[in-house]
């Protein structure tokens, strides 16, 4: 095949270039604005060169999560909420789903089919049409403001159990023969041989989930009303409130970028799995 | 789907499925069932008295302005929002299929936006289109352009379809790149012969991808219907004059401000019909898929 003309070469760079300016601007305009003063953003010509606040900004928002006109929860306690948020759901799904997936592969018994429609139509029934009457569950079972209120009833997960159903009817039924005649019972068999040989698909599913986690919105607005439950996805829309130009922007955007750090670290520095999670849950 | 070699023991599977089938059963099936029982139902305005109504509650919310306004928002919006994330998507994953250098550098620039919660998408963007301190929002104003998302239905329609997009951009990326490289190179090769570019990708590749665009179709429609509400609470909540209102920003303003439990059971009931639309033709497609 001959080389590229010139200008096919330079055309695929230019356009991916304008993609990730697109991509990245708004992430540095908020890195920006959140080493300036709040006069200075108020003031709206702020520089697009880094100002000298960014230390005092970012400390400021760590420890108050507050200025002087916004009143907010402090990020590190927003952040350990979404952490404990996020974390909890990933490890709740997977260890669920798991087990489950485990039962209508490996054995045999009355309800099986019936129990596997019953997680799998969980994927056409989104908190968003059930929003109301599932709030009144969660608050008669006085779960409102708790972890398990927050957590709990997302954890049910029809995509990472259709995942392992899937990955467990690979295991050869020789394999699973063997381990009968050495004796192995069901647990023993789950615990040496289908958790070791499913590690990958965890490993990216983590992925996947954490983010989901990290991100819900809707949910935690529902669940939660005090201020030391709140996500740090919640708190930053809070601090923005009705967005007057006279707030403390400098607080807010040093915030959404503490927001931001944990989730994109994860799909950096883990993009390989990132892109094997988002595939395969989709299949 | 059934193994040969299985083990056989009463007790155990039922206790193995036994957590995922409470959440199911508690936090799933239970509120759905209510919310299909609420939508026939009509409570007076102290909420003493209960009666059944049929369908009462449909016509009411079919025939009501407001509701019919947030059917064609939804429809702009979700039109919009899938065919810039699409099209951005198709786009820069032709591009980064090419030969070129540092493939992997921009395939990573461009994926890390998903990683963005949709509110969070959505304050970054009003960071930069505020007419007061954003960049962009006051650069409308000084060409001219009387800028204000906050009182301009139409600005804030734009705003909210454009943050929503930016985030979701990067999924389709992934989804059109992962197709394009499995079309066979020598299809592609032999089709150099006939045609230019422009024309192979039209002719050649996009039919070739038509599994995975109608996949993401779908997705897209559930994303812009369902997964963006923090995008529209962040930026414009459902304003100005209900401009930015989807049906499910007014499920939850009905059913969580206004507490009208009849009217937001039966917009759940209608949306609860749309998701299994939705999701029945999703699996259409992996059925089909199987055959190729």
């Amino acid at each position: 095949m001959a080389a590229p003309a010139r200008s096919e070469r330079w055309i695929p760079h230019f356009i991916l270039a304008v993609g990730i300016a697109i991509f990245a601007f708004p992430i540095y305009f908020t890195l920006i604005g959140s080493t300036h003063d709040a006069a200075t953003i108020g003031r709206g010509d702020m520089p697009l060169t880094p100002g000298t606040h960014l230390v005092e900004n970012f400390a400021q928002a760590w420890n108050l999560g507050s200025g002087e006109k916004v009143r907010g929860t402090p990020v590190r306690a927003m952040l350990l909420n979404s952490f404990v948020m996020a974390s909890a759901i990933t490890l709740g799904k997977i260890a669920i789903s798991l087990i489950s997936a485990y039962a209508v592969v490996f054995f045999a018994f009355p309800l099986r089919m019936f129990f596997f429609w019953m997680i799998f139509i969980t994927l056409m029934l989104p908190v968003e049409v059930r929003i109301i009457p599932t709030y009144k569950v969660v608050s008669d079972l006085g779960m409102i403001n708790t972890f398990s209120g927050l957590t709990v009833p997302l954890i049910a997960s029809a995509t990472a159990t259709l995942l392992f159903r899937q990955v467990f009817m690979t295991i050869p039924d020789e394999l699973v023969e063997a381990a009968k005649i050495d004796g192995a019972g069901p647990m023993r068999f789950f615990w040496t041989m289908v958790l070791p040989l499913s590690r990958t698909n965890i490993a990216a599913l983590c992925v996947i989930l954490f983010i989901y986690g990290w991100n819900q919105y809707l949910w935690p607005l529902l669940i939660t009303s005090s201020r030391e439950m709140e996500t740090i996805v919640i708190g930053i829309v809070k601090m923005i409130g009705t967005g007057d130009a006279q707030t403390d922007w400098q607080i807010i955007m040093a915030t959404t970028i503490f927001a931001l750090i944990p989730p994109v670290a994860v799909i950096l520095f883990m993009q390989h799995w990132f892109v094997k999670g988002l595939v395969e849950t989709e299949k | 789907m059934r193994r040969r070699v299985i083990f056989d023991n009463k007790v155990l599977p039922y206790l193995l499925v036994a957590p995922q089938i409470a959440v199911t059963l508690v936090f799933f099936f239970w509120p759905a069932a209510q919310a299909v029982y609420w939508s026939v139902l009509l409570q007076d305005p102290f909420g003493l008295r209960t009666q059944f109504v049929w369908l009462e509650n449909f016509t009411t919310v079919l025939s009501d302005p407001l509701y019919l306004n947030s059917v064609r928002v939804t429809a702009i919006f979700s039109t919009a929002v899938t065919l810039l994330s699409m099209g951005a998507g198709l786009l820069f994953a032709a591009m980064a299929d090419t030969r070129i250098r540092g493939v992997q550098v921009y395939r990573t620039l461009i994926t890390w936006p998903y990683a963005v919660a949709p509110a969070v998408a959505a304050v970054l963007w009003l960071f930069i289109f505020h007419p007061s301190i954003g960049i962009l929002g006051r650069a409308l104003l000084r060409l001219g352009i009387p800028w204000d998302y906050k009182l301009n239905g139409l600005q804030a329609l734009i705003l909210v379809i454009l943050a929503a997009s930016w985030k979701q951009v990067s999924y389709n990326f992934l989804f059109f790149l992962a197709g394009l490289q499995s079309i066979p190179k020598s299809v592609i090769e032999a089709a150099t012969l006939e045609a230019g570019p422009a024309r192979r990708f039209v002719s050649i590749v996009f039919p070739l991808l038509s599994p995975t665009t109608f996949f993401l179709l779908v997705v897209n429609i559930v994303y812009a219907f369902f997964d963006t509400f923090g995008v529209i609470h962040a930026l414009t909540g459902g304003g100005p004059a209900k401009a930015t209102e989807t049906l499910i920003y007014k499920v939850f303003t009905d059913g969580v401000i206004n507490v009208d439990l009849g009217s937001s059971s039966a917009q759940s009931v209608i949306l609860l019909i749309i998701v299994v639309t939705l999701t029945a033709l999703q699996f259409r497609y992996i059925e089909r898929k199987v055959h190729y």
